[in-house]
């Protein structure tokens, strides 16, 4: 892989961000409107549940890294749509630009506008409701990593739905993250959900995160074992994810999909 | 010369025995061609779209491909550019097969269309430094003033690509495709959309390349004048198959035609077994 060109993917998206600051809003809008939102409800439940749980940790923590978590998926594919929105694939796949290198570039501006974005969160959430999320300590960071590994399976593999299905696939993309949310178990223990949704909710690894979060807040011992197997898990769906879209591009290729692209159909 | 060809002539076959000799070349060979094809063919189930085409462009050569819509010239140059994967063939650009060193392939050739315009919401300079870092251009911010004063966009430096004109967006994707100095350029339709004086302005430009630099030149256009204008060489294909191959200049005459508009409504519109007849 060279740098340069995973410079450029890189550079194409902030060019796209310095034309039109619109594109930012998004960035930070729908966390902030979050934050502000359970803001209040755990402030409220704060008041009225008399059960001695500070529910501000464990809900509007539980928000934001859920909200970072899907804008790490967002970043990616949507990078991945402006190419698509522009039609630029006969360009952009016509030159030496390699598969992993492009995905890597779809991956580091992903990363760049998610931390942006959990950034503005935290200082929202900090100044507004007095959540400090930086006291976890060095399990805030595990938690990110993990949910940003999985942010970033995810918007490959949606990058090559809409790259297998064609542009008009696009709409599968955005519901993605709200069907995941009820397995993942954001603002709930997994204890409480059925047998099978348990099971599942194992072979996501922010599941493991949120547990682990709940947890530490609760006071009850962190199960560093717990996180390890949710990063394995995470690691090896990233790998997943990666031959999924090469063997996407490559089908892509083999049918002429690629160079027919905008003609909004699968091969 | 003016050859009928087929993927079995003895020119190309010694040309493809002689590159199988050296199958794994990874480094450009001085003595190669811009391009190669060999027999390429491209099947869709029962449908052929290529049907072992095979030919070569020369260093500093314009080579016009030719034929009617749906003959297989935008799938040829898509199985060039690495878009397409072909059912069988091989093509080499600089001596470098594309199905086994793709990114050293591209890196040499680059191309233009009418059908693939430049992102509309980046800059003209911003969509010359996107494609100069995917090409790994050296010193990019002076190929990318050289470039910008060549196609004369100096003054649309700072405009985005969607709010050109379709002749100033023609000269940017034109300066979108020199951009790597390439060895191999494929250009589709390029003056399309161009006025005839705009157009000419061009051909100039895209000859004096050819001449100066020794860039080899595919080029695909339904303009005969323009063909008969600019290329050295043109192939008509038809069919999936290159029918026709010859200097553009004698190739009517030599088929009973007038020029080379007739031959090519001829070819167009005639079974193919007609046409390949030579007089």
């Amino acid at each position: 892989m060279k740098l340069r060109p995973i410079a450029g993917v890189v550079l194409r998206q902030l060019y796209l961000m310095r034309g039109s600051p619109v594109r930012v809003v998004p960035m930070v809008i729908w966390g902030a409107v979050d934050i502000v939102l359970w803001g209040f409800i755990t402030r409220y439940l704060n008041a009225v549940s008399g059960s001695g749980v500070n529910f501000l940790p464990m809900l509007l923590g539980a928000v934001l890294l859920w909200d970072f978590c899907t804008r790490m998926m967002q970043g990616v594919s949507t990078a991945f749509l402006e190419d698509v929105w522009s039609r630029n694939f006969l360009n952009l796949f016509s030159s030496p630009l390699s598969v992993s290198e492009y995905v890597s570039g779809l991956v580091v501006t992903s990363v760049m506008t998610s931390f942006f974005g959990l950034l503005v969160m935290l200082l929202l959430a900090g100044g507004l409701f007095h959540l400090q999320l930086l006291s976890m300590g060095p399990a805030l960071a595990a938690f990110i990593f993990l949910l940003s590994l999985f942010g970033i399976t995810i918007g490959i593999v949606a990058s090559a739905m809409v790259l297998r299905l064609g542009p008009a696939s696009e709409w599968l993309l955005w519901p993605i993250p709200a069907l995941m949310s009820p397995f993942v178990a954001v603002f709930y223990p997994l204890r409480v959900l059925p047998r099978w949704m348990q099971e599942v909710a194992l072979a996501l690894p922010p599941s493991y995160v949120f547990e682990g979060m709940r947890n530490l807040l609760l006071g009850r011992s962190f199960a560093l074992a717990s996180l390890a197997q949710g990063t394995a898990v995470g690691l090896l769906q990233l790998l997943a994810a990666a031959y999924f879209y090469g063997h996407t591009y490559r089908r892509a290729v083999r049918t002429g999909l690629i160079a027919r692209y905008s003609a909004e159909g699968p091969a | 010369m003016t050859a009928l060809t087929s993927p079995t002539s003895s020119a190309l076959a010694a040309r493809t025995a002689d590159s199988s000799a050296h199958p794994a070349a990874i480094v450009a060979r001085a003595d190669a061609p811009a391009l190669r094809v060999a027999t390429l063919r491209k099947h869709y189930g029962s449908l052929s779209a290529l049907d072992g085409v095979s030919f070569r462009v020369g260093r500093g050569e314009i080579v016009g491909l030719l034929g009617p819509n749906g003959a297989g010239k935008t799938t040829t140059i898509n199985v060039i550019l690495g878009l397409l994967e072909p059912t069988s063939g091989r093509v080499e650009i600089d001596g470098i097969d594309i199905a086994h060193h793709r990114a050293r392939a591209l890196e040499r050739t680059n191309f233009a269309a009418v059908y693939a315009s430049l992102p509309g919401n980046l800059t003209v300079s911003q969509n010359l430094r996107f494609f100069g870092l995917l090409y790994d251009v050296r010193g990019l911010p002076r190929r990318i003033e050289e470039l910008l004063g060549e196609f004369d966009l100096v003054h649309l430096r700072g405009t985005k690509c969607g709010l050109l004109s379709s002749g100033e967006q023609t000269r940017a994707a034109l300066a979108k495709a020199l951009i790597n100095h390439p060895k191999l350029l494929l250009l589709d339709e390029p003056t399309a959309s161009l006025d005839p004086s705009a157009a000419q302005i061009i051909r100039e430009k895209i000859k004096n390349l050819a001449t100066r630099d020794g860039c080899g030149i595919l080029w695909t256009s339904h303009n005969m004048h323009e063909v008969e204008a600019v290329c050295d060489r043109v192939l008509f294909l038809s069919h999936g198959k290159v029918l026709l191959e010859g200097n553009p200049a004698r190739l009517p005459q030599e088929h009973g035609a007038a020029d080379l508009e007739e031959l090519f409504i001829r070819v167009a519109r005639e079974p193919l077994v007609h046409v390949s007849v030579a007089p």
